[in-house]
């Protein structure tokens, strides 16, 4: 037995007649943070909403803790452990800071706990709690997507779906997230699937990683090995290298950029 | 005092409006779907309460509950077998939709029922209550009571109950209250279930003021110019706008030519279309589907 806690074999999801991921296959390890890299219109948020039951694939298998995931309801995933938190900010913008979050532990049976997981998740976000009371609609873009982690932790996941969270923050706000997410993993020992087009913050905050390109994985390693290849550095964190190599081997170089 | 007895009335008609207008507001905001059938709910709600009140002789307080209870079914119902089945298509098939719904009930309930007028006799009918002089029917007052006890119920359950907050959420953003591991499909039935049961409420209400047959659903069409009024997705919105029709028609009717007051809910809409085309309540934020 693997300590896998989601894998992914061969997943296929369409949209329409356009197949948008291709024969995916990946691994989350229990205790760990696993990012998926890719451009623009990778396939990414495909992957992430197809584990979380939006949308169904065509072919291949998900499991997560011995479930099998496909074709079920997005709602039923969550009440079996999945948080995705997606990307955009998806608050409830009518409902107050605290009603958000309460709606995070929506599914839980444990109301007594919840109050105590309200006090944990205002003391990672100081700033959710001075406004817990305003409507969330009227919250910065940073303050949102703090809302929108502290609602997944309201959940108390066994895994957790991050779609770039830091897509669009101010870079203050983006090492804020960062910070939260690694410490959430180190100390809630929270399991995640992150996503990122920001590379270099990605890399630094995972264990493992796999990249992503027009719906295809075509890399995977420790995030230190994929952090040390001159492609990775050249493509997705922006270390221009002077040397002979890396500079034409991936065909569709101007679809990263 | 004569303006005073009109106030009355116009505000027991206006709370019909009003508890009306609540049902086509509190679907819409879940789904989108404007269903032109409410007036009809409240006309059913109306006929079961004669039912089982007047034909079958139950006693009135449990006429009523069993009219709600089955109204309450019955809308679950609509929305899971016919609605559920329609998402995804275009708005105007949907309307279409509605307003069959519309048809079918008043033809349903003339089949059952027939075209005999009937109407409802209640523990409080043809008692006037006697206010320092002004006389007015129990009718109307209880009318005004009902709703009250109805509308503060509904804030409670909306503000307060974790079902109730997981509606709204699911109104607003419902992709992000499925990924929250809210069954929203079944909240949206449950939705209906509370506009038809809000319907039924009316209907019993108004049973013992006018006459109940297949036709009295038509209040509909002046309880949709009150949710517009009202903004379309604010609840005391449409309470408000119910209120403001129901008093302006009763001092139309009173203080003005005879033919003002069938046009005054149109004029007032037009009015507020004009003026403030979101409303008087249009909320902030555009909702995520
Ligand atoms: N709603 C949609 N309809 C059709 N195609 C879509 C839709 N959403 C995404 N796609 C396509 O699927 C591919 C993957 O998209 P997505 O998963 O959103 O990428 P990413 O999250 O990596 O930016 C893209 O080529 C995109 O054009
Ligand atoms: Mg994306």
């Amino acid at each position: 037995m693997s300590d896998n806690i989601l894998t992914l074999r061969n997943i296929e999801t369409y949209y329409g007649p356009i197949l948008a991921i291709r024969g995916i296959s990946l691994d989350v390890q229990k205790g760990k943070i696993v990012t998926i890299l890719g451009a623009n219109g990778a396939g990414k948020t495909t992957i992430l909403k197809t584990i979380s039951g939006a949308m169904v694939p065509q072919k291949g298998k998900i499991e997560f803790m011995g479930r099998e995931l496909q074709k079920q309801n997005p709602d039923w995933v969550a009440r079996k452990g999945i948080a995705h938190v997606p990307e955009g900010r998806e608050v409830f913008p009518l409902l107050s800071v605290q009603e958000n979050l309460l709606m995070g532990a929506y599914v839980r049976k444990d109301k007594k706990k919840v109050n105590e997981d309200l006090e944990v998740v205002y003391d990672y976000f100081r700033v959710l709690k001075e406004r817990s009371k305003q409507k969330s609609g009227l919250l910065s873009g940073g303050e949102q997507q703090m809302l929108v982690l502290g609602r997944a932790m309201m959940a108390r996941p066994k895994l957790m779906l991050l779609d770039e969270p830091s897509l669009g923050l101010s870079p203050l706000f983006v090492q804020d997230i960062f910070n939260i997410i690694k410490r959430l993993n180190t100390v809630q020992k929270m399991t995640m699937l992150l996503v990122e087009q920001n590379a270099n913050m990605a890399l630094q905050s995972s264990a493992y990683g796999y990249v992503l390109e027009n719906g295809r994985i075509v890399m995977e390693d420790t995030c230190e090995n994929l952090m040390a290849s001159d492609d990775i550095k050249e493509f997705y964190m922006g270390i221009k290298e002077e040397g002979v190599r890396g500079k034409r081997r991936w065909k569709k170089r101007k679809t990263w950029r | 005092m004569e303006f005073l007895q009109v106030l009355i009335t116009g505000l027991g008609q206006g709370c019909l409006y009003g508890l009306i207008a609540l049902g086509f507001v509190l679907i819409y905001k879940a789904t989108e779907i404007v269903n032109f059938a409410q007036g009809d709910l409240l006309m059913l709600g109306a006929f079961f309460a004669v039912t089982y009140i007047g034909i079958l002789d139950l006693p009135y307080w449990l006429g009523f509950l069993l009219t709600i209870i089955s109204m309450a079914v019955f809308g679950y119902l609509l929305d899971m077998l016919v609605i559920r089945s329609m998402i995804g298509e275009s708005q105007l098939s949907i309307i279409i939709l509605t307003i069959s719904i519309g048809f079918i009930l008043r033809a349903v309930a003339g089949g059952i029922w027939g075209s005999d007028i009937l109407s409802l006799e209640t523990p409080y009918s043809g008692e006037m209550a006697n206010i320092e002089g002004l006389v007015i029917g129990q009718e109307y007052l209880v009318v005004i009571a009902g709703t009250i006890v109805l509308s503060v119920i509904l804030f409670l359950f909306f503000k307060f109950s974790s079902l109730g907050i997981a509606m709204q959420a699911s109104s607003q953003n419902q992709l992000a209250a499925y990924y929250m591991g809210v069954p929203v499909k079944r909240v949206f039935s449950l939705i209906w279930a509370i506009s038809a049961l809000v319907a039924a409420v009316a209907g019993t209400l108004m049973a013992p003021i006018s006459l109940v047959d297949p036709q009295m659903g038509f209040i509909g069409i002046k309880a949709f110019a009150a949710a517009v009024i009202g903004g379309f997705g604010s609840l005391p919105g449409a309470l408000i706008g119910g209120l403001i029709i129901g008093i302006s028609e009763q001092l139309a009717g009173t203080y003005l030519p005879t033919g003002f007051q069938e046009i005054t809910a149109y004029l007032i809409m037009f009015l507020v279309l004009t003026l403030r085309p979101k409303g008087l309540f249009a909320q902030i934020q555009q909702k995520k589907v």
